[in-house]
């Protein structure tokens, strides 16, 4: 294609990145670098229903002046970026010097809103990426092999948890695993214990997020590997066969390599879909065990009065960052591959 | 605009003596847009002004429990989307800080005759706010569980921590203690009540500096701490909704609940009569042998934007007026506590004036509350879950409030 028509064909696509994805990043990261004007405060005499008091109270016309004088606020350069909420400098090396053992020291850094957030989020992303690949495959291996009749119908029943709304399956699930629900009952019935509950524990709460995650990616991956194992070449299959190869050894030798860019592309969309892991923390109520970098940005911009946007656009500004470093390796495989190829 | 609120005035005479009906609100023009959380005692006061809708007058309302995160754009743009949003205590504070909402002293003098001066939520000598009900947490009982655990209706903490000893002594229940001890608000809430109660104060005075990390704040974590070991281990996935499924299905006895849920819990869907006919109420217990009740008293009223039309601005306020009349509070006795003259208060009414007479204190709605309520709701949880002891808690929650304090330009 000669590069004119390229940048023509390509133009329209362009265009709609730069302002869709470009420019909000731009604005983000313009955004973190500020901090709220200050805040003019006088004290007042205020009433109502329960008595009178003397309180504290923002003067508005004052702070409306200052906030014409300079809309973006003050400028803090980075140090949203290294206070308590985020990557917290002084905190952490406080706490190094307090703590002497490695233990200690993480499980401090570990009562820090970002690192709590971060280790929950890599976690996740480690966790359920690869076992969403590995399921996926096998129930398009194992749905492959059914007979047409049942085909249809098993697809659609295995697709039924992509359908479902993140946040209203994470909330069925939710009264499910309750201990009045019928998963929550059965397990404390069958570990008889009457106490157990899957919400109060860390661990348990974790391991029920992982699982939600894998219930509701894994159609994604088996959706397009049942598609790849349609496109298997049958004359290499057959001649596996005639060389006497297992059904084990077809699938390692013939279907794995064939698939493999497929495995690339789940990995690469899952990686960034785990990384951004926010509904299942919500719909479970989990936070008080859970939260995940999306979970803080919504904190930011949800649970104050005011919202706090220099806050959120740092920790966004940091996912962002987090995205890159994991995608780093696929791209740069998919790039070797790419030059090889030429 | 005098003058126009004397038009308006003359308008009004005017179409009334005409005898042309405008649904009774005495209205002539005019678009009234309410955005409101959604519950019943809200509902029923929309409901009301609604009925003022007819020639020339257009009521419009959106009700959702989203209402805090739209009120603040909605009310920036001019003319803006809503010529009125309902506040309780700490959501009318960004409206004030940014100047959205106008002072409705000179509304109050020419359509408010009926509106008490307890009604009157005044900032710095200028009426914002009109305020038309209650609310508190208090206690809720099963008279009939503690009855048969031979116990009395609590008055204080330390007494409820007894009362529900002895009812798992009994084998009565398991967990006989609910509590809406959600990790996020709810905590934070149950904190900021059990802390008043020890008689605390969260911050310096006059400034936004956080004073928690005191004594009086592990007296507070500690007793938390305490009555969860008698929730259901879930606890710090409970908000009200569940609460309230707790006591209906009978699975809780004691319990600090919203009075505003009272008539919900009792009502006959969700549960039987014999468990609602024996739920209670009294006043919030006490702790640490203080005399206030460890709980914090709110109200919910109606504002008037300031970037609209002084024409909708005075359909507006009376409009609400007349939806917050006591004609509508006496339909509506079991909705909430109204503040309005001339309604009959129920039992649950007698239950918040009685807290507020033992001197419950309002919630502290100061600007920079609302971060220090969202840190308390992120920095506790960890004691809760006994991972932190009671000081480390609170010295986290002073730093995450400090630096939201900084970014917002408070410290």
């Amino acid at each position: 294609m000669p590069h004119r028509t390229f940048i023509w064909f390509i133009l329209p696509s362009a265009l709609a990145m730069l302002i869709f994805i470009a420019l909000p990043i731009v604005s983000i990261l313009v955004q973190s670098l500020f901090v709220e004007n200050e805040r003019v405060l006088v004290t007042v005499e205020n009433c109502g229903p329960f008595g009178c008091q003397k309180e504290v109270r923002v003067d508005a016309q004052a702070t409306a002046a200052l906030q014409r004088e300079h809309p973006l606020g003050r400028f803090n350069g980075l140090g949203t970026y290294g206070n308590r909420s985020h990557l917290a400098f002084s905190e952490i090396a406080a706490i190094w010097n307090a703590r002497p053992t490695l233990a200690g020291f993480l499980s401090e850094v570990m009562t820090l809103p970002f690192y709590r957030a971060l280790a929950f989020t890599l976690a996740y992303t480690a966790v359920v990426t690869p076992l969403v690949i590995a399921l996926g495959f096998f129930i398009a291996l194992a749905v492959d092999a059914l007979p047409r009749m049942v085909k249809g119908p098993v697809i659609f029943m295995s697709l039924l948890p992509m359908m479902i709304t993140p946040l209203i399956g994470s909330l069925v699930l939710f009264w499910m695993i309750d201990s009045n629900g019928i998963i929550g009952a059965s397990i404390q019935a069958l570990a008889n214990d009457p106490s157990l509950s899957l919400k109060a524990s860390a661990t348990l709460a974790w391991i029920t997020l992982f699982v939600y995650g894998i219930w509701h990616s894994a159609p994604f991956a088996f959706v397009v590997f049942y598609a790849g194992l349609q496109t298997v070449p049958q004359d290499t299959m057959e001649s596996a066969m005639i060389d006497g190869a297992s059904r084990w050894e077809r699938v390692r030798y013939v279907v794995l390599p064939h698939l493999s860019p497929l495995v690339v592309f789940v990995a690469l969309i899952q990686l960034m879909d785990n990384f951004r892991v926010f509904e299942p923390i919500v719909g479970f109520s989990a936070q008080a065990n859970a939260t995940s970098l999306s979970f803080n940005i919504y904190n930011d911009l949800r649970s104050t009065g005011t919202p706090l946007f220099g806050s959120a656009a740092a920790t966004s500004v940091l996912t962002l960052a987090g995205v890159a470093l994991l995608l780093t390796p696929v791209l740069v495989r998919t790039w070797r591959d790419f030059k090889r190829s030429r | 605009m005098k003058t126009i609120y004397g038009f308006a005035m003359a308008a009004s005479a005017l179409a009334l003596s005409t005898g042309s009906a405008f649904a009774g609100c005495g209205i002539d023009k005019g678009s009234v847009r309410i955005l409101s959380n959604d519950f019943p005692a809200l509902q029923e006061v929309v409901a009301a002004a609604s009925k003022c809708a007819g020639d020339g007058v257009t009521v419009t309302k959106n009700l959702t429990t989203e209402h805090e995160q739209l009120m603040v754009p909605a009310l920036s743009a001019n003319p803006s989307e809503y010529t009125s949003v309902f506040v309780a205590t700490s959501s009318i504070q960004p409206l004030v800080a940014n100047s959205l909402i106008r002072p409705l002293d000179d509304y109050v003098a020419t359509y408010g005759k009926g509106i008490a001066d307890k009604q009157k939520i005044s900032i710095g000598g200028k009426v914002m706010a009109i305020a038309f009900d209650a609310n508190a947490q208090h206690l809720f009982y099963r008279a009939d569980i503690l009855e048969e655990a031979g116990v009395e209706p609590p008055k204080t903490y330390e007494e409820m921590l007894a009362a529900a000893e002895a009812i798992r002594g009994k084998g009565l229940m398991q967990y006989p203690i609910a509590g809406t001890y959600k990790a996020g608000w709810n905590l934070a809430e149950e904190f900021v009540n059990m802390y008043i109660g020890f008689g605390g104060a969260f911050f310096e005075p006059g400034s936004a500096k956080p004073a928690i990390d005191n004594e009086k704040g592990v007296a507070a974590l500690e007793m938390m701490k305490k009555l969860s070991a008698y929730m259901n281990p879930d606890f710090l996935t409970f908000d009200s909704n569940s609460v309230q499924a707790e006591f209906e299905a009978g699975n809780a006895a004691l319990s600090n609940f919203w009075g505003s849920r009272y008539g919900a819990v009792i009502d006959d869907q969700g549960s039987t009569e014999k468990i609602t006919s024996e739920i209670k109420i009294g006043p919030a217990p006490t702790v640490g042998g203080g005399s206030i009740p460890a709980t914090t008293l709110w109200w919910d009223g109606f504002t008037v934007a300031r970037n609209i039309s002084d024409e909708d601005a005075a359909a507006t306020f009376q409009a609400l007026t007349h939806g917050a009349s006591a004609e509508m509070a006496n339909a509506h006795t079991n909705d909430a506590v109204w503040l309005i003259d001339g309604y009959e208060p129920g039992v649950e009414a007698e239950v918040v004036l009685k807290t507020l007479s033992m001197g419950g204190k309002t919630y502290p709605a100061g600007p920079y509350m609302g971060l220090m309520h969202t840190a308390l709701g992120n920095e506790i949880v960890s004691f809760m879950q006994g991972k932190e002891n009671a000081e480390k808690a609170l010295a986290d929650t002073e730093a995450a409030y400090t630096a939201a304090a900084k970014e917002q330009g408070y410290l």
